[in-house]
């Protein structure tokens, strides 16, 4: 009978587990905006070119 | 066709687009260009001194969500967001300038959130460059204090979170009661089960049903008897009793109930309170006032804050410059756009000593105005002194479900009574005891409380897509009770659209029609915008050289060796003299544009106000069930037509300030009748707020609207017959599904009455009832709904409406009106 116990214990420390995922989620602002990421996803990030800091402000054509 | 603007391989249609592109290519940017078909962004001239006043400490302290001052984060809101490649341009903002941190986007609210260190890049610089790439911030009055999000909505995540999380658990834990397990010789479990279940019911019942607690207790203290009430008693019976059942030994309480019933309300409430982000429904006259104004003192010019201006301060004003405050013409030839307050499309002119209302935009030249009064003092501005704005109105206690439950509430607590005294009567105090509390439980209106929000939510959502937007799901029981339409005319009944332009004078060809089309689409007045507008179907435009515009008088260019002039009859008249008499031809019926071509006057167009389609139909729809009236800020030129369209003549009103229109709607709600203004202009706030129900009308959806409990699309106005009807039917869905409710109520408190009410019981109806009062009310609704369903088009405008799943798709259009300035490989 004790296996039962050390289940409900285990079954409730992964449920708790996820509770604070959850919690840790909304405060964290990820249920702020559902639509944004959405979009970001679909810019790849390969077409923009390498970081061009050294070649700030000469005119290039 | 393109005017030769090239970079490379590329051409482009302008200047401003090219310079655009130049920068993002200098900085590896140029994938924007691949992300979107339509990426033009009309670039105005970004001058660093414009913004310079941004650098203010004070300003910054409002202005700015966070500094340390090594690091500052500040959101913008950035109108001109509009598709995915405006996304990611922004979002990699950081290589434009090392000073730039990481930057988010919210597309939904065109907001952009902006890391920066003040070190390397001034405030005034970040708007700046913003500007130099196409995005400037909207930086208006309102701005300062708008009040950051509020952790509300956070905080409800929470508490359905922590209620799913309990709910989920004591089921299981309740599984071997139901089943009868606890027969199988473990009382040990039994107790643990229990126990476990209790602990975890509690942070629901103190933390996710807080604001039933609170809100009982307010209507407790209000002495006004609300749905709250009987919740909470039921809450506190069935966890008392749960308490007392579990301690003793005596069973296993009602926990699963109790938790399931926070977690149902919870969802119901989200449900109700579903809210559009891209919409305000409070904005004021600061939403739409700028930030600062250019002053002129001996010392030359200089941008100053909005409220550092005072009395007798010079300020100049530049084309599509708003007047902040009541004020005195010096300089120039004003020729001023109300549209913004009066809805009003043909701009007045005005000349040197003339007197300036606020909130008129000026089109043309820089003029200069001297300050008469002070910005919160000005004509406009004033009205939101008036009382009518000072006071929210209570929305939540005089509801449909409320005046229900007063009547409720009152015969639970009596038949919890009753039952009990027959029981102690009789001699049986402990079954007394059980038929009390049994009755709260089952009472208890999980039912009834979920009716009202989830008809009302499906109900709104049903509206949002095509195009009328709600403030909250309470506005539509108000929706249901009006008795009086009230409408405002300029820019409601009426339009100013491509439909009410005519051609007077000796006929044009076609291809004349297509140069005047050509040449018209090059000016940004509203006249010639109008004017392009209802040619563009028709024609491509053609070439344009020595394209000139005289401001407040006309335009001017050569057109496939032609030379075709646009504009004011005087002006036309002294072939383009400088010194003409512009007073913009006004009459009844609209505005004129006396065409030229080679010198040779042809005819004018007449832009007038046109009233808009199915309007007769509606108002003789509305007719038949409300009474109907018009208030009007124009003169009595348009009375015969309105007579003939609202049938008669008492209830029309013409010159009529903002603050008549306000008293109007006081005098009426008076005299008893619920009414409901549909209006459009700022001048129209004070009616529109002092109404049951606000409507207020836009073109576009997410463009400027006062303060209103309804956003309404212009072209769902001919439907306001249909939408009334809606809210009735779902007011009386309301209705019919608290009466199903009250079914389930009799069932289980008649079996409660007699104390043989068990928890399997309990726990089978509660959830039975709740599931199928919501599936009925979200059924009808629907099915009440249906006609809107059907006939909502397609708002999709171009392969860029990615991922937009709200309402907000209909905005995209709003933007691919702007140049095309895509290269051309």
């Amino acid at each position: 009978m004790n296996v039962i116990l050390i289940l409900i214990i285990l079954s409730l420390g992964i449920a708790l587990f996820f509770l604070g995922g959850f919690i840790w989620s909304v405060r964290s602002g990820q249920f702020d905006d559902t639509c944004t990421p959405s979009m970001r996803v679909l810019a790849d990030e390969d077409h923009a070119k390498p970081f061009p800091n050294s070649t700030k402000n000469t005119k290039a054509t | 066709m393109t005017d030769g603007f090239t970079s490379g391989e590329k051409s482009f249609c302008c200047q401003g687009c090219l310079i655009v592109h130049d920068l993002l290519a200098e900085n590896g940017l140029e994938h924007f260009y691949d992300l979107s078909r339509h990426p033009g962004v009309r670039v105005r001239g970004a001058k660093h001194e414009q913004w310079a006043y941004l650098d203010e400490p004070t300003l910054q302290q409002k202005l700015l969500d966070f500094t340390d001052g090594t690091q500052s984060r500040v959101t913008f809101r950035i109108p001109a967001i509009h598709c995915i490649a405006c996304v990611w341009l922004l979002e990699n903002l950081f290589r434009m300038h090392p000073g730039i941190g990481n930057s988010r986007v919210d597309f939904l609210k065109r907001e952009t959130t902006i890391g920066f260190a003040p070190q390397k890049i001034a405030l005034s610089e970040l708007v700046t460059l913003l500007v130099s790439i196409g995005y400037e911030p909207a930086l208006t009055l309102g701005e300062l204090e708008a009040s950051k999000p509020a952790p509300l909505r956070k905080r409800q995540w929470v508490q359905i979170g922590i209620a799913g999380f309990a709910f989920g658990n004591i089921m299981l834990f309740s599984i071997p009661a139901y089943l009868g397990l606890d027969a199988l010789n473990a009382p040990t479990f039994h107790r643990l089960f229990s126990y476990l279940s209790l602990a975890l019911a509690l942070p629901v019942l103190i933390y996710s049903a807080a604001d039933y607690w609170k809100s009982a207790w307010f209507s407790v203290r209000q002495r006004v008897l609300t749905l709250d009430v009987p919740i909470a008693l039921g809450l506190a019976a069935l966890y008392g009793q749960s308490v007392f059942e579990i301690v003793s030994g005596r069973g296993e309480g009602y926990l699963d109930s109790l938790v399931g019933l926070i977690f149902f309300l919870l969802c119901g409430r989200a449900f109700q309170q579903k809210t559009h982000d891209r919409l305000a429904f409070d904005r004021d006259y600061k939403s739409f006032f700028p930030l600062s104004v250019t002053r002129k003192t001996e010392r030359g010019e200089e941008t100053v804050s909005l409220s550092q201006l005072a009395v007798a301060d010079r300020i100049v004003l530049r084309n599509g410059e708003l007047i902040p405050a009541d004020s005195r013409l010096m300089e120039g030839a004003a020729l001023i756009d109300y549209s913004f307050v009066t809805g009003e499309s043909a701009p007045v002119a005005k000349s040197p000593g003339d007197y300036l209302y606020a909130g008129g935009k000026q089109t043309g030249t820089a003029i200069e105005v001297e300050i008469v009064k002070a910005v919160s003092q000005s004509y406009l501005t004033s009205l939101w002194n008036h009382e009518a704005f000072q006071k929210n109105r209570d929305d939540n206690l005089d509801t449909l479900t409320n005046r229900y439950s007063r009547r409720f509430t009152f015969i639970v607590i009596s038949v919890a009574m009753g039952a009990a005294l027959f029981w102690i009567l009789n001699g049986n105090s402990m079954r007394g005891l059980k038929a009390f509390t049994s009755v709260l439980i089952v009472a208890c209106p999980c039912a009834l409380a979920l009716a009202a929000p989830f008809a009302l939510g499906t109900a709104q959502r049903i509206l949002a897509k095509i195009g009328v937007f709600l403030r909250n799901a309470l506005v539509l029981e108000r929706m249901a009770q009006v008795d009086c339409v009230v409408f405002d005319k300029t820019g409601t009944l009426t339009t100013a659209d491509a439909s009410g332009v005519s051609f007077q004078g000796q006929p044009l060809s076609a291809l004349e029609e297509q140069w005047i089309y050509s040449l018209a689409k090059h000016s940004t007045h509203p006249l010639s915008a109008r004017l392009s507008a209802s040619l563009q179907n028709k024609y491509s435009a053609t070439k344009v050289v020595s394209f000139r515009e005289t401001a407040g008088c006309g335009i001017e260019g050569w057109v496939a060796g032609r030379e075709i002039k646009l504009g004011a009859r005087g002006w036309i008249d002294q072939r383009g003299s400088h010194s003409a008499d512009c007073k913009p031809s006004k009459s009844n019926s609209g505005s004129s544009v006396v065409v030229a071509i080679d010198g040779k006057v042809r005819g004018s167009f007449l832009l007038g106000n046109s009233i808009r389609t199915d309007i007769d139909l509606l108002l003789q729809k509305l007719s038949a069930h409300y009474k109907l009236a018009l208030l009007s800020g124009d003169n009595e030129s348009e009375r015969q037509t309105f007579w003939s369209l609202f049938g008669s003549d008492e209830m029309l009103r013409f010159n009529q300030s903002p603050l008549d229109k306000l008293n109007f709607i006081q005098d009426a709600r008076a005299a008893g009748t619920t009414v409901m203004m549909v209006g459009d202009g700022l001048n129209d706030a004070g009616a529109l707020k002092q109404s049951d129900v606000g409507v207020a009308v836009v073109e576009k959806i997410g463009t400027f609207s006062p303060a209103s409990d309804v956003i309404l699309e212009a072209g769902q106005v001919p439907r306001l017959d249909e939408i009334l009807t809606f809210a009735r039917q779902s007011a009386r869905i309301v209705r019919w599904s608290f009466c199903v409710s009250a079914a389930y109520n009799l069932i289980g408190i008649s079996i409660a009455a007699w104390g043989i009410l068990s928890p399997l019981i309990c726990a089978v109806l509660m959830p039975l009832s709740s599931l199928s009062v919501v599936l009925f009310a979200c059924g009808m609704t629907r099915w009440a709904g249906r006609g809107f369903a059907n006939n909502s088009e397609c708002r999709m405008t171009n392969g860029e409406s990615v991922a937009v799943a709200t309402p907000s798709t209909a905005l995209v259009s709003q933007f691919d009106i702007r140049h095309s300035s895509f290269p051309q490989a």
